[in-house]
Formats: structure tokens, C-alpha cells, sequence
């Protein structure tokens, strides 16, 4: 007996007792509809990205330690030391980033095709739970680098979570584990991220793909074909009956090459890109942090950052909860009709409202030109250009009194107030003298802490300050 | 014994609810002590205790300066996660005032800078005067002041849970 021939008489024997490919068989083979193309590939794409998450997952689990005490050494030992252990942090940072990406596009294509119409409604519901599950990992994720943007990112979430009515102290406190971040905030994390939520996302992708098989996937929308709950079944069945094509390899081979694509360009960008660095320890009594999240929530940071003051409560609770209703809600509101895009005017524009929203946050959050410029040095003699000696005095005030750090001249400074570059052609002395010992809306009032003749020096810098002539 | 189709209907119903009670009863015998341990942050009391940050006299009047504590309930694995750390002021008084390091806007670190006699967060730009009250900024309310006293010359901190404002 040749090698091949024992091999196919244990897998006969095998599939005999099993029926494995009685079973597997008809669901690898079930019919779908044809010329689905490209546009089907992301939802099969996200899953790979996930089985990425798990191996690299467990691989970095047996040597990461979940004690809030070491698990920072841990992690600069397997970036630094362990072999490969680079490349694999790497990878689990984008494939947790193409997990992201991917279930977005994934979910914006579904929006797009309304595939979320009867009967595949509750396939968008457990999608709408899968991505506040994906949510969920990367930010519990992100925190297990304990470094010191893990701490205070921990303490942030617990400040969001106890803007909650009425439970959100406790819910604060069940962040951190307890009153304060400590060795009980770790490990409860740790348990989030590699137990509790990987279980429930097992369970709810497991409902999600039963359900897509239940329902087949949809085919191409077309302006002649708007939903009927009434008849779509016997139509789709039909359909299939007439015209499917059995899913492997007819459709699966785009699954297949878009996903090692995926992997690819993963295992690619760790190994040139490399994972996120870790930053200070985990030390909450460093106080130069700067907490930040990862670039998939950065825009929502931005959101953070920018509300009238006063909204604040309501936007924190109230908008991913209107957000999350919104996205559960909507294909049991609009569950038949049109499909086709041309139809659906407002499916389109939101998309592009939305897409460009987030966009324009993203970028505002990556440059966060609201935050004081805690690195701004004190202004050269070739930017002051000036040899009065009060001009000169005033300049090194603004920088010392802290003038600096929210406003910048000639490209120095922060960008949180406005450039003063100029400001010399639109403000008066003695309105930029009220405006300094006053404050505003957004200044501080420096009239406790500056002198006279301090006041004098710093109206006199700033007075210099024109366009020449 | 022979069963009428009635009498085994009923019996098959009987079974039915038994065995879903049953289910019931394990499944709360396994959860409560899971869902009671893992809700123990909720229920457990924390002692304070007034946690010494150096001799009054090495502090000068007028001047804000970080000092570090040692958590009320640290575990043993907690390492450096169980330092807190605040703001200690010394008015011109002599009067201590400790302020939390959080930002009540979301909590982030709050710097201090010296000649503008400010507190800055970095997160989102809030400001405080060096009294602690909100200056520019999202911040909703002052920095939160923990207790803090004299004791045979020390200064003491009482520790505190993280404020969530």
C-alpha cells in the first residue's frame, strides 16, 4: 500500500464513522448567486483577520504576564528579546487593525447593498454586536501594553463610564477593579480580552454565519428587484435553483485570495512597521503622560475634545447609545423594498457624511491642535527681533507665564488659542492688556499672576507683532 | 402499570419543568459565586489611611510640588500601579492643600507650571488656577482636594478612591 493509499483509506474510514463530508459537503457546496464579485470578500476577509488575532493571540499569551506589576517588563521582553516576538506583536497590532478596517468596510458594503433587508435582519443585528465586540477588543487590547498610555487610558475610560446616571461610579469602579488603578485592574482586563470577550464573539459569529447560511447571501441589488417579504424566499430559492453556483471554489476562491492578501499586508507592515513602541512605564505618578488612543478610536478623542462645554454628559452616554439603537434598529424599520443604490439617495449620502465626518475628526484627532504645546522652547532673538529691552522681556514671558504653550508665534507654540504672529494688526494695546488680565472663554485670567509692569512688557512683545511695513 | 396518553402527557410536562428548574438551580449554584466575585470592587470597603509625603518643613510656602503615596489596598503584584500620586501646595499661609493629578474633564494627568502658576492638562487643554479652580477648558469642576494634614511634622495624605467626576 502506497502513502497516498493509506491516507485515503484512514480518511475513508474516518468520514465513515464522522460524515464529515456528508456534513461539510453540502455547506462548502451550497448554491449562491452568481457574479457576486469583489464586493463580497470583506466579511470572509474580517474572519481571517480574526483568526490572525487568535493565533498571534495565544502565542503572545504564554509569555505576556497579566500582573499589573510586571506586565510592562513582559512586554518590552517579547518586543525587544523573544524571537520573533517583534513580528508577532506586530502582527497582532494589524490584524487588529485590519479587523477594524475591515469590519467597517465590511459593514458600510452590507449598508450600501442593503443586504440587511428580509430575511437577513438579524444578520446586521449580531454584525452590530460583533463590531461594538471588535471595539471592545482593541481598546482592552490596547490597554494590556501597560505602558503608561494603558494607565491613563484605563482612568479616562473610568471618567467616561462614570458619566452614566445613576450606576456610573459603579461602573468606574468595575473598571479599575477597585477605587484606584492597581494590581486588580490588570488582570481583570486581561481576562476581558483573551476569555470573556473572545467567547462572546465565538457565540455571535457562530450565530452570524449559521445565519448566513440560512439565508444565503444576497444577491446583486438590482432596480427590478425590490424586496417582498412576502415572496423574496420562493423567489431567491429560484433563483439558486436556476442560475447559483456552488460556493466553493466558485465564489470562495476570492475569499481566499483577498484574505491572503490581508495576511499578507499584515504580516508585511509588522515586519517593517513593527508594533506600537511602549511608552513610559506604568507609573501613575509620572505625570508627563499624554494618553491617547489607538488610530481607530482617535476620532472619537477628537469628538472628546471639541464638545461645547456643558453637551458633554449627554454625548458621552447619549451617543453611542443613539449610535448603537440607530445601527440595531435599521433593518427592522426598513426591512423591504429597494436595494439598488440608485434608489436609495440618502443611504448614499450618509455614507459619504459619515465616511467624511469620522474623516475630518481623524485628522483633527491626529494633530489634536487642541492640546497645549507642552514642548514649546523659549522664542529666539531672530523670531523676537527686537533690541528694546522690554519687547525682549515680554518675550520671555510669553513663553514663561505659559502664553506659549496655547499660542504660537511665527510657528512656535501650541495652536489651541489663536496665532498672535499678527496680532499686533487687529488688536489694540489695551484690548490685548483686558484680554490678558481678564481671560476669556478659553484663556485663563493672568491677573494674579502677573506684575505691572510684567503686563506692560507683554502688551509691548506683543505690539511688535505686525506684518512689516 | 399502563399509562393513559393524559396521565403520560402530563408526566412528559412535569419532566420538562423539572429539568428546566433544575437547570435553573445549577446554573445559579456555578453563577452567584462568579458574578458575586467578580462584582466584589462594588461591595468591598477600603480602609483610608493617612499615607506620610515627607516632612512639612522640606515644603516652602507658596510652592506646588508632586508628591507620591501608597495606595490604601495595593496587592503585593501591583508594583508600581500602586502609587498614586498629587499636587501638594503650601500657600504663603503655611496651610496645606493636596490636589488629585486627574483632570475632571477625563481624568488625565494635570501638569503644573511654575511661573504661570497653572495647572494644564495635556489631553484636551484644560486649565486650572493654582487654587484649583477651573480656569479655561472643558473641565466641568475644580481639581478634587484630598484630605491632608500635619502629624508630628509630617505632612499626611489621606488616601482616596481615583475621583470620578
Amino acid at each position: 500500500m502506497t502513502p497516498m493509499q493509506f491516507l485515503r483509506k484512514a480518511w475513508e474510514w474516518f468520514d465513515a464513522r464522522t460524515d464529515t463530508s456528508k456534513v461539510l459537503g453540502p455547506i462548502m457546496k451550497h448554491p449562491v448567486p452568481p457574479r457576486t464579485g469583489w464586493m463580497y470578500v470583506f466579511g470572509s476577509a474580517t474572519l481571517f483577520a480574526f483568526l490572525i488575532q487568535i493565533f498571534t493571540g495565544i502565542a503572545l499569551a504564554t509569555a505576556y504576564v497579566s500582573g499589573a506589576g510586571q506586565a510592562y517588563e513582559s512586554l518590552r521582553w517579547i518586543t525587544d528579546q523573544a524571537f520573533l516576538g517583534r513580528l508577532l506583536r506586530g502582527m497582532h497590532y494589524f490584524g487588529a487593525s485590519a479587523m477594524v478596517l475591515l469590519v467597517g468596510i465590511h459593514m458600510i458594503r452590507t449598508f450600501l447593498t442593503a443586504s440587511y433587508k428580509f430575511p437577513r435582519e438579524l444578520n446586521w443585528v449580531v454584525g452590530v454586536i460583533l463590531l461594538g465586540l471588535t471595539i471592545l477588543m482593541g481598546f482592552t487590547g490596547q490597554l494590556l501594553r501597560w505602558d503608561q498610555n494603558g494607565v491613563w487610558s484605563t482612568i479616562v475610560a473610568a471618567e467616561q463610564a462614570g458619566r452614566v446616571p445613576l450606576i456610573g461610579p459603579w461602573l468606574a469602579r468595575l473598571l479599575m477593579g477597585g477605587q484606584t488603578v492597581g494590581g486588580a485592574t490588570l488582570s481583570r482586563f486581561f481576562a476581558y480580552h483573551v476569555f470573556f470577550v473572545p467567547a462572546v464573539i465565538f457565540a455571535m459569529l457562530g450565530l452570524h454565519l449559521a445565519l448566513v447560511l440560512r439565508h444565503g447571501i444576497s444577491e446583486k441589488p438590482r432596480v427590478a428587484n425590490p424586496v417582498d417579504p412576502k415572496t423574496y424566499r420562493a423567489w431567491y430559492e429560484g433563483m439558486l435553483r436556476r442560475e447559483g453556483v456552488p460556493f466553493w471554489p466558485d465564489a470562495a476562491w476570492r475569499d481566499v485570495v483577498f484574505g491572503l492578501l490581508v495576511v499578507a499586508c499584515v504580516v508585511f507592515l509588522a515586519w517593517r512597521v513593527g508594533p506600537p513602541q511602549p511608552t513610559k512605564p506604568p507609573d501613575p505618578t509620572i505625570i508627563q503622560a499624554y494618553p491617547r488612543p489607538d488610530w481607530y478610536l482617535l476620532w472619537y478623542f477628537a469628538v472628546l475634545a471639541q464638545l461645547p462645554h456643558g453637551t458633554e454628559n449627554y454625548v458621552i452616554v447619549g451617543a453611542p447609545l443613539v449610535a448603537g439603537i440607530c445601527l440595531l434598529i435599521l433593518p427592522l424599520v426598513f426591512n423591504k423594498g429597494q436595494r439598488a443604490l440608485s434608489r436609495r439617495p440618502w443611504a448614499a449620502a450618509s455614507i459619504v457624511i459619515i465616511v467624511m465626518s469620522v474623516g475630518v475628526l481623524w485628522y483633527q484627532g491626529e494633530h489634536s491642535n487642541w492640546s497645549p504645546d507642552f514642548d514649546a522652547r523659549p522664542l529666539q532673538a531672530a523670531i523676537v527681533q527686537s533690541n528694546n529691552p522690554q519687547v525682549q522681556q515680554g518675550a520671555e514671558l510669553f513663553h514663561a507665564k505659559g502664553c506659549e504653550y496655547c499660542h504660537s508665534i511665527a510657528g512656535n507654540g501650541g495652536h489651541r488659542g489663536p496665532d498672535l504672529s499678527t496680532v499686533a494688526d487687529r488688536l489694540t494695546d489695551r484690548q490685548m492688556t483686558l484680554r490678558i488680565l481678564n481671560g476669556g472663554y478659553n484663556m485663563p485670567a493672568f491677573a494674579s499672576s502677573l506684575l505691572p509692569d510684567e503686563v506692560s512688557a507683554l502688551v509691548a512683545f506683543l505690539s511688535s507683532r505686525k506684518i512689516a511695513p | 402499570m399502563s399509562d393513559t396518553p393524559e396521565s403520560s402527557e402530563e408526566r412528559r410536562k412535569f419532566l420538562a419543568r423539572l429539568s428546566i428548574g433544575l437547570g435553573c438551580v445549577g446554573a445559579a449554584l456555578i453563577g452567584v459565586p462568579v458574578a458575586g466575585f467578580l462584582l466584589a470592587p462594588l461591595v468591598e470597603g477600603v480602609s483610608r489611611k493617612w499615607r506620610g509625603v515627607g516632612a512639612a518643613s522640606q515644603f516652602q510656602n507658596g510652592q506646588t510640588v508632586e508628591v507620591k503615596f501608597e495606595d490604601a489596598s495595593s496587592v503585593a503584584w501591583a508594583g508600581v500601579t500602586a502609587q498614586t500620586g498629587a499636587w501638594l501646595r503650601r500657600e504663603p499661609s503655611g496651610e496645606f492643600t493636596a490636589f488629585a493629578v486627574n483632570c475632571t474633564h477625563l481624568g488625565c494627568p494635570v501638569r503644573w507650571l511654575e511661573q504661570a502658576e497653572l495647572f494644564m492638562c495635556p489631553c484636551h487643554g484644560g486649565v486650572y488656577y493654582k487654587d484649583g479652580t477651573v480656569a479655561a477648558g472643558p473641565p466641568p469642576r475644580p481639581l478634587v482636594k484630598y484630605p491632608v494634614r500635619v502629624q508630628d511634622g509630617e505632612v499626611q495624605i489621606l488616601t482616596s478612591p481615583t475621583p470620578i467626576t
